[in-house]
């Protein structure tokens, strides 16, 4: 749990967020396996790993903080949570849908799939896109991708 | 070097493993496990019955797990006394282990009634191990009908994991309601309603008044014939060792938010343990999963010279059944906030300008943050309560709270 200060994480400018929803639908696309975007998102529910919250006033984007102490991963009863590398993982082999990491994580960020077990923004590296669709589609650059020091 | 002995190895005692070596990579651990089984999901056994998972994924930790963190599992073997003086362990093949650090991480075990006939029913199970989860099955066909004692977490989640696999599934308690310990009446109806829906029958307000064979006479007259019987009347902790070497104990053993004993060198955690709830501003035994790991960590690294603490505790479950989740955290005391529709519950309890606690049915979105909430002990006035309260969100925290929370520029 220690030593990752230097891990990039997705960040939003709330201020810059305009509250567009692209980045749930470039999520739900670069996880869905899919190369046709249409296919993949057209006249369907979906289910991304990051999502918008806000008011009138605000908006920003909301997906895994990639904790140092990932109370998530703490609380899993599957031992279906980890941390290797600095990225929190879900195994959805060994995930029984019992929602207690959603009962956890402080940032409300994770959300089951549609058959009720977990999934969550791993930071698009081990999907087609290799990096963050989120940050990747973001029209007004509200989201970033890199490393901070005052990290969570 | 140390010498580092762990009493049981349930997820406690990994938490513990881990804590260790978060601190100390090199010296010895001993784990001394009862149960002839690496660490495993205990909450996972009702999954298992139910086909949702099997033996393998219910590995808590991959299978080179104790050989990657130099522990010694001693397997079949119990602790049987501990000799504080001379900081040894005896375990049941008469071995003493000696200690410089020692967790006691012995779980608790299934509290037994004295029912009047008990010993005349021949298929009575538990439902508190791995083994126990097996026996059940052996003795399960689609015949049977099934005679849970206990409607509490364990009883009800036995009787999810069997109802497609046998013929019926009766359950009984003393309680008014279902799932007594975390719901009240109305939320309890709620799940209860759902729960028959699905086929269960429920005899509340009601016990065995006697056991004859596979007849359940009740004490409100009813007889219940069963061929299977599941005993979840509730758990006890495994707090012994502990009090027979004068340490003390309560409903659990006592420590403090190191997760220490009474005893110096004797530090306790997982479901033997009664250690500080903050939603209730004492002691209690938090004998949950999430708190297990977290009490074992903390005890683990104090053990091995770090420093961390148990202080934020608090009861909390995330426990669904055929879909319908009930999430529950802290205490249910205070101003009380409700929203209903026919398919949620959710009931916000606020006191002293603090979120104490909360139960939601069906309507568990981003409740994380609520749970957060009781345990950072935020101020409700900092926050914008009345969009909270509808709805779970970091929006109703101020811009430099999120900044603070979110890391940046947010």
């Amino acid at each position: 749990m220690r030593g990752n200060k230097a891990m990039k994480r997705v960040y939003v400018n709330e201020e810059w967020c305009l509250g567009c929803h692209l980045c749930e639908y470039n999520c739900a696309f670069a996880n869905s396996g899919l190369s046709d975007m249409v296919l993949a998102l057209k006249d369907r529910p979906i289910f991304p790993r990051i999502h918008v919250e806000g008011d009138e006033r605000i908006s920003y984007a909301v997906s895994c903080r990639h904790c140092e102490d990932p109370i998530c991963v703490k609380s899993c009863i599957a031992g279906a949570l980890s941390k290797e590398g600095g990225v929190i993982r879900v195994d959805q082999n060994r995930c029984v849908g019992c929602l207690t990491c959603v009962l956890v994580c402080p940032y409300g960020a994770l959300a089951p799939n549609d058959q009720g077990v977990m999934q969550k923004c791993e930071l698009c590296l081990q999907n087609a896109c290799g990096e963050p669709a989120c940050v990747k589609g973001c029209p007004n650059r509200a989201i970033v991708y890199e490393e901070r020091e005052d990290a969570v | 070097m140390k010498r580092y002995v762990i009493i049981g190895n349930g997820v406690a005692a990994a938490g513990c493993i881990e804590g260790i070596r978060s601190v100390d990579r090199s010296s010895e651990i001993t784990v001394i496990s009862e149960e002839k089984h690496a660490v495993y999901c205990r909450p996972l056994i009702s999954y298992y019955l139910e086909g949702k998972t099997d033996l393998q994924r219910m590995q808590y930790r991959s299978e080179d797990f104790y050989e990657k963190n130099g522990c010694q599992v001693l397997y079949g073997q119990k602790a049987v006394r501990i000799l504080p003086e001379t900081k040894k362990a005896e375990v049941s093949d008469g071995t003493l282990l000696p200690y410089d650090e020692l967790l006691i991480a012995a779980g608790s075990s299934p509290f037994v009634p004295r029912f009047e006939g008990l010993d005349t029913v021949p298929k009575k199970y538990s439902f508190m191990t791995i083994d126990d989860a097996l026996a059940l099955e052996q003795a399960l066909t689609e015949k049977s009908r099934v005679l849970i004692v206990g409607a509490g977490l364990i009883g009800l989640k036995c009787a999810e994991g069997i109802l497609e696999r046998v013929g019926s599934v009766s359950v009984c308690d003393l309680a008014d309601r279902v799932l007594s310990s975390i719901l009240d009446s109305e939320c309890a109806a709620m799940m209860q309603k759902h729960l028959e829906a699905k086929g269960m029958r429920f005899y509340l307000s009601d016990s065995v008044a006697r056991f004859e064979g596979n007849i359940a006479h009740m004490q409100s007259g009813a007889d219940v014939e069963f061929d299977v019987l599941v005993l979840a009347v509730g758990v006890r902790a495994n707090s012994g060792l502990l009090r027979d070497c004068g340490g003390e104990v309560n409903r659990g053993i006592l420590v403090d938010e190191r997760m220490q004993s009474s005893i110096p060198g004797i530090y306790a955690a997982g479901d033997c343990a009664e250690g500080p709830d903050i939603s209730i501003g004492g002691k209690r035994v938090l004998a949950i999963l999430p708190n297990a790991y977290m009490q074992g960590h903390t005890a683990g690294v104090n053990m091995a010279g770090g420093s961390e603490r148990f202080d934020k505790g608090i009861p909390m479950n995330s426990i669904g059944f055929f879909g319908l989740h009930a999430m529950t955290a802290g205490a249910y005391e205070g101003e009380l906030y409700e929203e209903k529709t026919d398919h949620s519950l959710k009931r916000l309890f606020v006191k002293d300008d603090q979120l104490r606690g909360f139960i939601l049915i069906g309507c568990d979105e981003r409740a994380g943050i609520y749970t957060s909430l009781i345990r950072e002990r935020i101020p409700l006035s900092s926050i914008n309560f009345d969009l909270l309260k509808k709805t779970a969100t970091t929006a109703s925290f101020s811009a430099e709270m999120r900044r603070k929370i979110f890391g940046g520029v947010l």
